[in-house]
């Protein structure tokens, strides 16, 4: 028998499925640009920066992403929900605490904040492998470890494109292409800024 | 001990969960239990339905608890029918 009941919390938690996604997306392509952005950085400024130091600098950041996607999801959409459900409350004339709507309107928040936080931060760390790498003497990479982190950022920001393809069921590789060419018109803003300063 | 076999509630609840996954809910909770929904008034926010239960034992506390568990709550008990024990003879 294929079960169709929509009317446990399990349910409830599925339907903010379409919401994790977004933020998954949205946090996740912040994580890779500001990873991008820290390597661009790094690359442009000479020989001169240590990868202690290059490697503190990102993590820094990535843990500043992760708090910062835990906080700003979990408290808005903890607002969001509790006024959704004392709206409902209100049209029931009754306490929801104890009933299905109750559970997920405190579970979901959670969830959210645990996806947008983890997303840019998860992503961070990919962008980061090269420098972890060349750091402990793990590999020797042809180029920079910097110039590593860039292509696999943009490498992360082409498939975020193409996630994002698949979800609007438009052409996969066009969506990659544009999200690839916002990341390389990052990059182009951060080099020319750094020439002019 | 008496058994309920049909009982008639003024329901009201919110959209979600609809009313096929409501009534799905509540004929999982009993074996051979019938139910019957009609939807009476539509709100922005919630809906009223006459729930109709019928079944061998229709147990309705347990039917209380999972229709406040969905988030709605019954407004009146409007019909109810009971069956007595059979009493043994001889």
């Amino acid at each position: 028998m294929i079960n169709m009941n929509n009317s446990d919390i399990g349910s409830q938690l599925r339907q903010a499925h379409g919401i994790t996604r977004r933020y998954l997306v949205t946090n996740g392509f912040d994580g890779a640009l500001t990873m991008l952005g820290l390597m661009v950085g790094f690359e442009t400024a000479g020989q001169g920066v240590d990868l202690a130091v290059a490697i503190n600098a990102c993590l820094g950041a990535a843990v500043a992403l992760l708090a910062s996607g835990l906080s700003s999801a979990y408290l808005s959409e903890a607002a969001e929900r509790q006024k959704e459900l004392h709206d409902l409350e209100a049209a029931l004339l009754r306490d929801l605490t104890d009933s299905h709507q109750g559970r997920a309107s405190r579970a979901i928040p959670i969830l959210v904040a645990l996806v947008n936080g983890l997303s840019p931060f998860c992503i961070s760390l990919i962008i980061m492998t090269p420098l972890w790498l060349a750091d402990r003497g793990l590999i020797n990479l042809p180029v920079s470890p910097f110039l590593a982190g860039m292509a696999i950022a943009l490498g992360l920001i082409f498939l975020l494109g193409i996630f994002l393809g698949r979800i609007s069921k438009t052409f996969w590789l066009w969506m990659g292409l544009r999200t690839l060419i916002i990341g390389l018109v990052t990059v182009a803003v951060i080099v020319v800024s750094q020439g002019v300063v | 001990m008496a058994k309920i076999r049909r009982i008639v509630l003024d329901v009201l609840k919110p959209h979600q969960p609809n009313v096929v996954d409501f009534a799905t809910s509540l004929a999982e909770l009993a074996d051979r239990c019938h139910v019957k929904i009609i939807v009476t008034e539509v709100d922005k926010k919630t809906e009223n339905i006459i729930l109709e239960l019928t079944g061998d034992d229709v147990l309705f506390q347990m039917i209380n608890e999972e229709i406040k568990k969905m988030g709605a709550s019954v407004h009146s008990i409007d019909e109810v029918e009971v069956e007595g024990r059979a009493t043994d003879e001889g």
